[in-house]
Formats: C-alpha cells, sequence, structure tokens
C-alpha cells in the first residue's frame, strides 16, 4: 500500500490544496521563532535563544540528542506552550487549521473509525461529516488506506496507524506540519517505508514541515534543512543544508551523496554533544 | 553444524508440534466445558444435599423447607410474589436510572468545576460510607411518599460507584488527545463530548455493573425500613411478612426471586456493556489463545 505507488489522482476535483513547493532560498516566509526560550518552573532551562524562520515547502529536521528541546521547541510552535523569552510569529497570522501534528505515538481515538479520527479537524470546527468527506477520502488515499476508513485502530498495525495520524494532520490543508519522532516506536522495515511515502506526500501535496528525530539518517533522507541540537541548555548549535534533489528513494538511500551528507550531519552532531559534554 | 543442517532440523521431526498442538487444543476444550459443567454440577450435590438433609433429618418445613416444597411455594404463591417482584424491579430500575443520571451528572459537574468538586466530593463520600439503614429511617421520616423515599435511599447506596468511577473515567484521557484537542481549538464542551465521555464509557460501564446489584439492594433495605402501607408491596416485605408467619417456605421462594433478579440485572448490564464496548474496548476483544 505504498503512496508512491499510487496511480495519478482520478479525474476529478481535488479537495486537497496541492502546493508548488520552490527551490531553497526562493521560498516564502511561513513563520519565524525570535530568540525563543523556554525555562520551566524557574530552574530547567529546555530551550535557550533559538531562532529560527521557516519557509513554506521546508522540510526541516530538528536532530538532536534526547533532552536538547526538540519537544518543548514544536510545543511552543504548536502553541501548547508559550515561550519564556523571545517571540514566535507567524506571516499573515495563525489561524484555526494552519497546523497540522503527528506526535510519537499514532494518538488515535479508539472508540472511532479510522475515518472519524481523520474527521476529526473538521468535527471541532463544526464542520459534518458529510461536507468534508472528500477531503477525508483523499487523505486516507494519499497515505494508501483507501480501503480501512471504517476499520477502528485496534485492527491496524502500528504503521498504518501512524498512516491515519498523518492522514489526520494533512486532511485540514495546514500551512504547517509538526512530527515529533513519529516513526521512532517502529521496526525498521516500517520506517523506511513510512519515510519514502512521507516524501512521496509532500510531492504532490507540498506540504512544510518540521520534523523531529533523533537519527541522523532519518534526518538527512527526509529533509533539506536540518537544524543541530545541543542539550543543556537546549539550544541550536548549527544548521545542515541537504542539497539532494528531490524525490529521493531507495535508491538515494544507498547512494555516496547520501552517505556523504551524513558523514556531514553525523560530525555536526558529534561537534553539538561535544560542546555539551 | 551447518546451515543447511539447520534448516533440516525441524523437518526431521514433523510431528512434535503437532501432537503438542493437539494437546493444547484438548486442554482448551476441557476448560470450556468445565467452565460451565462444574458450577452445575456443584449446584445439583448442593440441591440434593439440602434435600436429603431436610428429608434424613425430618426437619420441619417451618424451619427449613426442601427444595421441592420452595419451587411447590413459589408456584402456589406466584401471583403474590411475582406482584411484589414487579415492585421491587421497579423500584431498583427507577432507582438505577436516577444513580446513573446523578452519578454522571455530578461527575461531569466535578470535572468541569474544581471547586464543585471541593465542596460536593467529601459529601459524597460521607453519603457513601454511612450504611443506608442508618439514614433510611430518618428518611421516611421527613419524606411524605413512600415511593419516593425508597429511591432516595436506594439512590444514596447506587450512586457512588457511578460518580467514581466515571470521575476516573473523565480524567484518564490521553494527554496526547487532549493536546490535540487544544491545538485545533476544540471548546471545553467540544473535549467533554468527543473526549473525554468515550474515555470514560468503560469506566462509567464497570461502575453501572457495581451499581446494578447495589440499586436491588438499596430497594430491598429501603423496603425492610418503610414497612407496610402506601404503594403495594415488594418482595422485602413479603419475606418479613412471611417471617412473622412462620412461613419459611415463602421466604425460601422470595429469596430465590430476589437472587435471581440480582443476577439478570447483572448480566443483563454485562451484556450492555459489551454491546458498547464489543469493536473498541480492550476489556471486551476476543484474544485468541
Ligand atoms: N514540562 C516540563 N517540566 C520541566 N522540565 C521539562 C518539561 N518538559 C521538558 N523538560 C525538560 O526540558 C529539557 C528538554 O526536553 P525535551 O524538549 O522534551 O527534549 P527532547 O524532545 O529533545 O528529548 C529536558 O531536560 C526535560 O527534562
Ligand atoms: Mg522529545
Amino acid at each position: 500500500m505504498g503512496w508512491a505507488a499510487l496511480p495519478t489522482l482520478p479525474m476529478r476535483m481535488s479537495d486537497l490544496i496541492h502546493r508548488q513547493i520552490l527551490p531553497l532560498g526562493h521560498r516564502p516566509k511561513l513563520m519565524q521563532l525570535q530568540q525563543v526560550g523556554k525555562v520551566f518552573e524557574g530552574s530547567v532551562t529546555a530551550l535557550h535563544d533559538m531562532s529560527l524562520a521557516v519557509h513554506e515547502g521546508d522540510f526541516i529536521s530538528l536532530l538532536g540528542p534526547s533532552g536538547c528541546g526538540k519537544s518543548t521547541a514544536l510545543r511552543l510552535v504548536a502553541g501548547l506552550s508559550t515561550p519564556t523569552a523571545g517571540r514566535i510569529q507567524w506571516e499573515g497570522g495563525k489561524g484555526a487549521g494552519d497546523l497540522g501534528v503527528v506526535f510519537q505515538e499514532p494518538t488515535l481515538m479508539p472508540w472511532a473509525t479510522v475515518a472519524e479520527n481523520v474527521f476529526l479537524p473538521f468535527r471541532l470546527r463544526g464542520k459534518s461529516l458529510a461536507a468534508v468527506k472528500g477531503e477525508i477520502d483523499e487523505a486516507l488515499s494519499l497515505v494508501g488506506l483507501s480501503g480501512f476508513a471504517g476499520s477502528y485502530p485496534r485492527e491496524l498495525s502500528g504503521g498504518m496507524k501512524m498512516r491515519v495520524s498523518i492522514a489526520r494532520a494533512l486532511v485540514t490543508n495546514p500551512r504547517l506540519i509538526l512530527m515529533d519522532e513519529p516513526f521512532a516506536a517502529l521496526d525498521e522495515i516500517t520506517r523506511h517505508k513510512l519515510n519514502t511515502d512521507l516524501l512521496a506526500l509532500r510531492e504532490r501535496i507540498g506540504c512544510t514541515v518540521i520534523f523531529v528525530t533523533h537519527s541522523v539518517f532519518e534526518s538527512v533522507f527526509l529533509s533539506d534543512r536540518i537544524i543541530v541540537m545541543a542539550a543543556r541548555p537546549g539550544r541550536v548549535i548549527e544548521e545542515v543544508t541537504v542539497t539532494a534533489p528531490y524525490p529521493r528513494d531507495e535508491v538515494f538511500r544507498t547512494s555516496p551523496d547520501y552517505a556523504a551528507h551524513c558523514q556531514v550531519a553525523s560530525l555536526a552532531l558529534r561537534r553539538a554533544m561535544g560542546e555539551a559534554a | 553444524m551447518t546451515a543447511t543442517d539447520l534448516s533440516k532440523a525441524p523437518a526431521a521431526n514433523p510431528l512434535t508440534p503437532d501432537r503438542e498442538e493437539a494437546r493444547r487444543l484438548r486442554a482448551a476444550r476441557i476448560d470450556r466445558v468445565a467452565k460451565w459443567v462444574l458450577p452445575a454440577l456443584v449446584f445439583v450435590i448442593m440441591i440434593v444435599g439440602w434435600d436429603r438433609l431436610v428429608v434424613w433429618n425430618e426437619i420441619p418445613h417451618y424451619i427449613l423447607p426442601s427444595p421441592g416444597k420452595v419451587i411447590e411455594t413459589l408456584v402456589k404463591d406466584w401471583a403474590m410474589l411475582f406482584d411484589a417482584l414487579l415492585v421491587t424491579l421497579q423500584i431498583t430500575l427507577m432507582a438505577l436510572a436516577v444513580a446513573v443520571v446523578g452519578g454522571v451528572g455530578l461527575a461531569v459537574l466535578f470535572n468541569q468545576s474544581r471547586f464543585a468538586e471541593m465542596s460536593f466530593y467529601p459529601y459524597a463520600v460521607i453519603l457513601q460510607v454511612t450504611p443506608v439503614v442508618s439514614i433510611a429511617p430518618l428518611i421516611f421520616i421527613y419524606v411524605d411518599n413512600r415511593m419516593a423515599g425508597l429511591l432516595l435511599s436506594a439512590w444514596i447506596v447506587a450512586f457512588f460507584p457511578i460518580l467514581a468511577n466515571t470521575t476516573l473515567g473523565l480524567n484518564s484521557t490521553d494527554h496526547n488527545l487532549r493536546d490535540l484537542f487544544r491545538i485545533y481549538g476544540a471548546s471545553r464542551w467540544q473535549r467533554l463530548r468527543y473526549l473525554q465521555l468515550p474515555s470514560a464509557l468503560p469506566y462509567f460501564l464497570g461502575g453501572l455493573r457495581i451499581a446494578g446489584g447495589l440499586s436491588l439492594i438499596g430497594a430491598i433495605v429501603a423496603e425492610y425500613v418503610a414497612g407496610t402501607g402506601g404503594i403495594g408491596s415488594g418482595l422485602a416485605f413479603r419475606i418479613l411478612e412471611a417471617s412473622y408467619r412462620l412461613n419459611a417456605p415463602r421466604m425460601f421462594a422470595a429469596l430465590l426471586l430476589i437472587a435471581v433478579t440480582g443476577v439478570v440485572i447483572f448480566a443483563g448490564l454485562s451484556f450492555l456493556s459489551y454491546m458498547l464496548l464489543r469493536k473498541w474496548h480492550e476489556s471486551a476483544l476476543k484474544r485468541e489463545t
């Protein structure tokens, strides 16, 4: 059920917006963090002085050891917590449905079917199921779960549950999708498959993603910008740009180009760890 | 050993897993049958033992009636006992309904307002830990309507498990789902309706099963205290009346009806719970062994 292997969309108006991704450096700004910091209970500095501009079409990975403030940064962007320093600005303000989020766990409602789970963001905005049926069907087909609309989460494998979670995150055409180590709990084979499919999906709808991971290989494969972070206090150390062109697939995963980028990112990460030690 | 040897090893002894499998299936089959046969066997032994005890010791039926005598009385007094059963059942079910409304209502109120919880939760606990037999006489002094008094007594016994369980359920929502609802700008009401109430359903149903039994107990105890008069008489009143007349067979017959009612209520609520949860909740899922 790969997304990459899907035929082109059927001959009807598509319900989801398909955006064009411009090359790095030509992308309009979407939002930015300006010297954002977060201190918990007056003592733990989870994040210190983070500045980051996100552009439309960016696939950004936050890469770093655990405890370096990756989740904290994501929660700040999501508006789930407020910064204790600096500020977060959205171009043209932030509206409802601008964000899609995928957590490390699939976070599905077990009492609801796959379609009802994907319907959730719309339901909370007061829309009826009939009004957004097209969007839900298309989101499910994009993640390769067309035949599972009526299934319950418990009937699905871990990887399929994650696909439902991704469908729910993209169904509202969000301007930004946040993913916090979404594939960390999956086995390697499933993870590789989901990585490839996620890129194919991005190729089709042109979404902007901030992706948290502690895997160098995953970050290089997926993203065009890698933000390397260090712990105690959590902060940004440097940014690595992955110039390899999309679409990327299994061939890229075994290419010398990929290996070279992984080496660069690994060295950056080692420097970040070294500084922390 | 080479790789080839290893791959051939299981094939050399193909019967072992099958025999193991057959043994396991047989054990499972025995388990399935024993689950029904053993309690039935115990039942038969007890009835026969009871009957022999009465016959061999020539115990008079106003002390201990034989099982046959109990059934005979049940049939003979059926009209009267069935009317009494309907009265008891009516009070039980109404008390259960009020316990559901009151228990869930209070749980939602406590969940939505911390101040309401701080103010009233201690009194809910006090009401729960005070034995209903000691409150019921007071209730019947102040509440004129006998039906209302019975209902109130039964409700006091039954509402607490629903309140406690539903409260636990409303607070047991998944944290990530809560975050997700916040990100999508869900209102308080939407969070309650689409997240907390469904999360609380299995907990509520667990409380409901306990409350079903307690409603019956509450109804019976309240009737013992309330005594006669007013509306028609329930099973508890019939037992009291029979005991004054040393009519032990009728006491046993009424007791039998109460026990059966309790079992039917429990089974009915368990079935309801299964039907509501079978699609998604762990407790209702059949697992392959
Ligand atoms: N709610 C919180 N209260 C106190 N400390 C926290 C809280 N959340 C995170 N932290 C601390 O902030 C630091 C960064 O955490 P986090 O952002 O979760 O790191 P990461 O996701 O990179 O592993 C850690 O030291 C963690 O213990
Ligand atoms: Mg984290």
